[in-house]
């Protein structure tokens, strides 16, 4: 076993803006198949610890090593700051993310959003990868939108749209940010439907969300911040199902 | 019957030169506007400050004024530097420094100042959400600019552009300071020489009008174009 690099592996990752320390050192590890979840109240910091993870925040300390290899920093008068940004746009092209406001490209239909990033970064042809986005689409569920653009779907359809980009890039690991926090009710079921399908095939997942539910049936790694740092962490039998600490109880207890 | 009196030839050679002249001003003007809306919201202090400096001179010195500067300034730098080829080099070469030339470079340089303030405008206006998209995927800068910022942000910029587009048409009718043959100078000899204002004037008069309205039309179609994805279609 073991022959194949961890997927993604961060350390010790440190973040301030201005005088406040939102991320006091957290570090995590995913390898193949892990679905890790990421809890915590607003302001605890996961969606910055995610956003560290590929780059779109510039972590002021920690080390970050995608498929093995490890990202090189520098300092400048503006901090620190990658040393290499082909490497980070090599790096970058391997960890989909997926937002909490979908952010597919406006101007572009459905199926041009998903070939674009695997024609210009991948360098695929356009026939190969509109084949794909098809066999995407009807993962999940949007063959008939495919020449829809995204102001003309709802949030469900739009963030689902935005997994098939994801997955169009075959990535290593995807990220999730709050994937369902900007939907209505009644369309969040479907979007975790398809992330559940995800974890049930082997990908690997780093998840930031407020769905306990998808937590505690998918996970295989529960972690909860509180203020940049790791409370608890486990199983999601012992972090959900047997909190510990009086702040992750209190978070965990019924709000209604 | 319109009778131009055997001048019908040059106007219209006139009205080239109007044409070419604004488009290619245009052209530098984009150009220009684009690098001085980057060199705005870059990070860079040295940048930041050449463009603020730029764009404040330009908008506050007169078209005519800046116009005469650079071309009578221009022949004089020509002058200089092929004095200096003949002294330390004896390289004899003369360079007349060309009207049109002179022309393009004034109007493209005044409204690249403008353009930049309609793209930097626009480029603030397209959702941060989206370029970091691009990035997340694996674009470099350049990519996320050829792909999404640029056309995000045209819609934002057309109509600021089409307006700039306008004026600059009308300044090019300045050129005949600096003594290039453009439609209102050919128009203006005539009159002269006939006593007709109005059979050369009102002519010129409607061809700016007819330029005008092309363009007004070929920017709603690209105004079209740019809105697509966002409603209204």
């Amino acid at each position: 076993m073991a022959t194949t690099p961890t997927p993604l592996e961060v350390r010790n990752i440190k973040k301030r803006f201005g005088d406040t320390e939102v991320l006091k050192g957290l570090s995590l590890e995913a390898q193949k198949g892990d679905v890790i979840t990421l809890i915590g109240a607003s302001g605890s910091g996961k969606s910055t610890f995610l956003r560290c993870m590929n780059l779109l925040e510039q972590p002021d300390d920690g080390e970050l090593i995608v498929h093995g290899e490890h990202i090189r920093f520098k300092t400048t008068k503006h901090g620190r700051e990658p040393a290499d940004w082909k490497q980070v746009v090599r790096m970058r092209a391997k960890l989909s993310m997926v937002f909490q406001s979908f952010n597919l490209w406006a101007h572009m239909t459905l199926l041009e959003n998903i070939i674009e990033a695997p024609i210009h970064v991948l360098g695929k042809p356009k026939k190969e990868a509109t084949e794909q986005a098809h066999a995407l689409l009807e993962r999940v569920g949007l063959s008939a939108r495919a020449n829809a653009y995204p102001a003309q779907m709802s949030g469900g359809q739009q963030q689902r749209g935005a997994i098939a980009r994801a997955l169009a890039m075959d990535p290593e690991v995807m990220l999730f940010d709050e994937p369902t926090s900007a939907l209505d009710p009644e369309l969040v079921g479907d979007v975790l439907k398809v992330m559940r399908d995800l974890a049930d095939e082997g990908r690997t997942m780093v998840v930031v969300t407020h769905e306990m539910s998808f937590a505690r049936d998918v996970s295989s790694q529960v972690i909860y911040l509180h203020q940049g740092l790791v409370e608890e962490a486990g199983t999601p039998q012992e972090v959900l199902g047997n909190p510990q600490s009086p702040r992750l109880k209190q978070f965990l207890a019924p709000k209604y | 019957m319109l009778d131009l009196q055997g001048y019908g030839p040059r106007l219209i050679e006139g009205a080239g030169v109007t044409l070419q002249l604004a488009v290619l001003s245009l052209i530098l003007a984009i150009v220009l506007g684009l690098l001085t809306a980057t060199a705005k919201m870059s990070r860079s202090w040295l940048l930041h400050r050449t463009a603020t400096v730029y764009t404040t001179v330009i908008r506050s010195v007169p078209d005519l004024v800046l116009m005469m500067l650079l071309f009578f300034g221009g022949q004089i730098g020509v002058n200089a530097i092929s004095d200096m080829l003949y002294d330390h080099y004896g390289i004899d070469i003369y360079f007349n420094f060309n009207a049109f030339a002179a022309g393009v470079l004034t109007i493209g340089f005044i409204f690249g100042a403008y353009m930049g303030e309609t793209f930097r405008g626009a480029f603030m206006a397209v959702d941060y959400g989206q370029i970091e998209a691009g990035k997340a995927y694996g674009m470099s800068n350049a990519l996320v600019f050829r792909r999404i910022r640029f056309p995000q942000m045209m819609r934002h910029a057309l109509p600021g552009l089409s307006n700039n587009w306008m004026v600059l048409l009308k300044t090019t009718a300045l050129v005949s300071v600096i003594g290039l043959t453009d439609m209102v100078r050919v128009a203006a000899e005539a009159s002269r020489a006939t006593h007709e204002p109005f059979v050369f004037l009102i002519p010129v008069a409607l061809v700016y009008l007819l330029i005008a309205s092309v363009s007004e039309w070929m920017f709603a179609r690209l105004q079209k174009r740019y809105d697509i994805g966002f409603g209204g279609q």
